[in-house]
């Protein structure tokens, strides 16, 4: 993968940010709906509005704003939180490690469970067990993340299982406090696996219910595209050599079956960022999903703009990922 | 995977065959009769509901549903946290779970369509300034958009209807635009120029026409997103408010007294999850039944 493949991808991404944000403001702006009617107290006096309009920057016309929010967004400031009444960006840096840990998790998790599926159901071809995989695949897929959660809380709720959290990050027992917001990596790194066990078992849940509808369709595809693998002519030849069927299959057809599954699948992995917005609020898992709804029912102008920025920043950074893993996996990409 | 429909070929017109061929299609004929089940309750719901849906009765809270032997008489669902019936809540439920379902498919398909029909056939630049759109507006994470708009619109049945609308658009122009790119290339398009056919003519009277099963297909599988986006929206309380029996809302009361209730929850879920699979069998059945290329 060469530099200016990177670079390229990288200044592509600012068109769409810029875009993003645009939207964004416009559509916060236009509409009726006064923030500042959250803020006042049943006593406050006009004088008292107008200085929190001034210091909101909200007494100036919609294309003076817009100037004004450009310039800040350039120079990294996103405002300050109505409703918190702190800096944005510090708000969404403390919450954005709990995010991204849980996204990575969950997408381990469904790259393991969908390639496992995927290999069971090209093992056992034209067997019950492959109809199992594509029925298992097509149940997963047809239930959306957010009740998959809800799902998970019943069958703890229901069957008692008290070991497996369904609400909050760590446990209260547990003194942890970490240097910065990545608690897993972090408690490991200094040995603390109480801390690493609390902080995983808080997020297996809330993982798997994210994990899922990706894996379903990761199984999918990669099914797909190792029968197609399978037909090729260096399948033969493995076979003539007397490969087993488990080393053809997870060997030869796997390997070049990864390449069109990770082109037809890299725009899923943004669904599952998006999806840690409900899911973190259903499990009250401490990440910028979970604020976001937060900001959105107090109408908290700038932390909401912060956030959706931020979410865009993250659907970016995971395509680029995706793009970059596909390079790295198909040697004819690499010097592109 | 929408797209796999959009596969040139000439789509004859929908005649006697297709119905025979619709009802052969056992997940056809099974997600119609549920997706007909909860329509008639839609329907019906005042007839059917014994009880009203927002009457409360806080003698009566938390009664369990009719497995247990401490239920109530005349509740077979139970009660919810403040006494009112679960089963009369269900049914209206599906009221607002239908209504939201097709309104939002209904508009969102309208927009689709129309911009889809337009860069496909004239391509160019309405082309690209369509395509174009249509990349911005995906890079928007969709929940987090809809609650957003919802918050900037007001909560309310209108404002769920016009963010599904404003966000899913792109579901269909994107396949439509495809659909007719290839459609274009057909025969029929080619006499239809040359015998001096109109551009809005051949559009409306002959390409329409032959897009109309792959949108039947979209329309359905639209419904059981909007059914979802519908449950989520009331379940961050931004759809109605919190005594109108919506689905998603009390899936969120359910969540809160989880521990006294669990039956709160486990009846609304498995609507949703009831609806929405009954949709996607619909949808995915008539894709196969519909579709001339998957036909062959």
């Amino acid at each position: 993968m060469s530099w200016s493949f990177l670079l390229r991808r990288l200044l592509l991404a600012i068109p769409t940010l810029f875009g993003v944000a645009v939207i964004v403001f416009v559509l916060l702006r236009v509409v009726p709906g006064d923030p500042i009617a959250m803020l006042i107290g049943p006593g406050a006096t006009e004088a008292g509005i107008a200085e929190l309009r001034r210091l909101y920057g909200l007494d100036e016309s919609i294309a003076l704003q817009f100037v004004y929010y450009l310039q800040d967004l350039a120079g990294g400031d996103f405002g300050t939180s109505i409703s918190m009444r702190q800096d944005v960006m510090e708000l969404v840096l403390g919450r954005l490690p709990v995010t991204i840990e849980l996204c990575l998790v969950a997408m381990s998790m469904a790259v393991l469970l969908g390639v496992a599926m995927a290999l069971a159901g090209s093992y056992w071809r034209g067997r019950t067990g492959e109809a199992a995989v594509d029925g298992a695949a097509g149940f997963i897929l047809a239930i959306p993340d957010f009740l998959w959660a809800l799902l998970f809380i019943l069958f703890v709720v229901v069957f008692a299982l008290d070991g497996l959290p369904i609400s909050g990050r760590i446990g209260h027992d547990v003194a942890f406090r970490g240097a910065t917001g990545f608690l897993l990596v972090e408690s490991l790194l200094r040995l603390r696996f109480d801390a690493f066990g609390s902080v995983l078992l808080h997020t297996v849940l809330p993982a798997a219910a994210l994990a899922l509808p990706l894996a379903a369709i990761l199984a999918r595809i990669l099914k797909a595209s190792i029968a197609e693998a399978m037909t090729q002519d260096y399948i033969l030849m493995a076979r003539a050599k007397g490969f087993s069927r488990a080393r053809i299959v997870c060997r030869e057809a796997l390997r070049n079956a990864l390449v069109p599954t990770v082109t037809l699948t890299g725009v899923q992995f943004t669904f599952l960022v998006g999806g840690t917005v409900l899911v973190e609020k259903i499990f009250s898992y401490p990440g910028i999903g979970n604020m976001a709804i937060d900001a959105v029912i107090n109408r908290d102008l700038p932390l909401i703009q912060g956030l959706v920025l931020t979410f865009a920043v993250l659907f970016i950074a995971v395509n680029l990922l995706v793009d970059m893993s596909y390079a790295l996996l198909n040697p004819r990409m690499r010097h592109g | 995977m929408a797209e796999a429909a959009a596969a040139p070929g000439a789509a004859p017109r929908a005649g006697a065959g297709s119905v025979r061929r619709l009802l052969a299609n056992r997940r056809v004929v099974l997600g119609g009769a549920v997706l007909l089940a909860f329509s008639l309750a839609a329907v019906f719901a005042p007839l059917l509901a014994p009880h009203d849906p927002v009457e409360q009765d806080l003698l009566l809270q938390y009664a369990p549903p009719f497995w247990s032997d401490k239920a109530e008489d005349g509740f077979p669902f139970g009660t919810d946290n403040l006494g009112r019936d679960i089963l009369s809540r269900l049914i209206h439920g599906a009221r607002i779970a239908l209504f939201v379902a097709v309104a939002a498919a209904a508009a969102a398909g309208l927009i689709g369509t129309a911009l889809g029909l337009l860069a496909g056939y004239f391509g160019g630049w309405a082309d690209t300034l369509i395509s174009r759109l249509v990349e911005i507006w995906m890079a928007f994470p969709a929940v987090l958009l809809s609650i957003v708009l919802v918050a900037v619109m007001g909560t309310g049945l209108h404002s769920v209807v016009i963010a599904i609308a404003v966000i899913d658009w792109t579901r269909f122009c994107r396949v439509v635009r495809a659909e007719t790119m290839a459609q274009k290339q057909q025969d029929y398009v080619a006499s239809a120029v040359t015998i001096g056919l109109g551009r809005l003519r051949i559009l409306w009277r002959e390409i329409l026409p032959n897009v109309l099963p792959l949108l039947i297909v979209l329309f359905t599988l639209e419904m059981g997103i909007a059914v979802i986006v519908e449950a989520i929206l009331s379940y961050v309380n931004l759809s109605l408010a919190s005594d109108f029996p919506t689905w998603g809302g009390m899936i969120s009361d359910g969540r809160k007294y989880v521990n006294q209730a669990p039956w709160l929850m486990i009846l609304p879920i498995l609507c949703v999850i009831a609806l929405v699979l009954a949709l996607n069998a619909l949808g995915d059945g008539l894709k196969d039944a519909l579709d001339p290329v998957m036909r062959r």
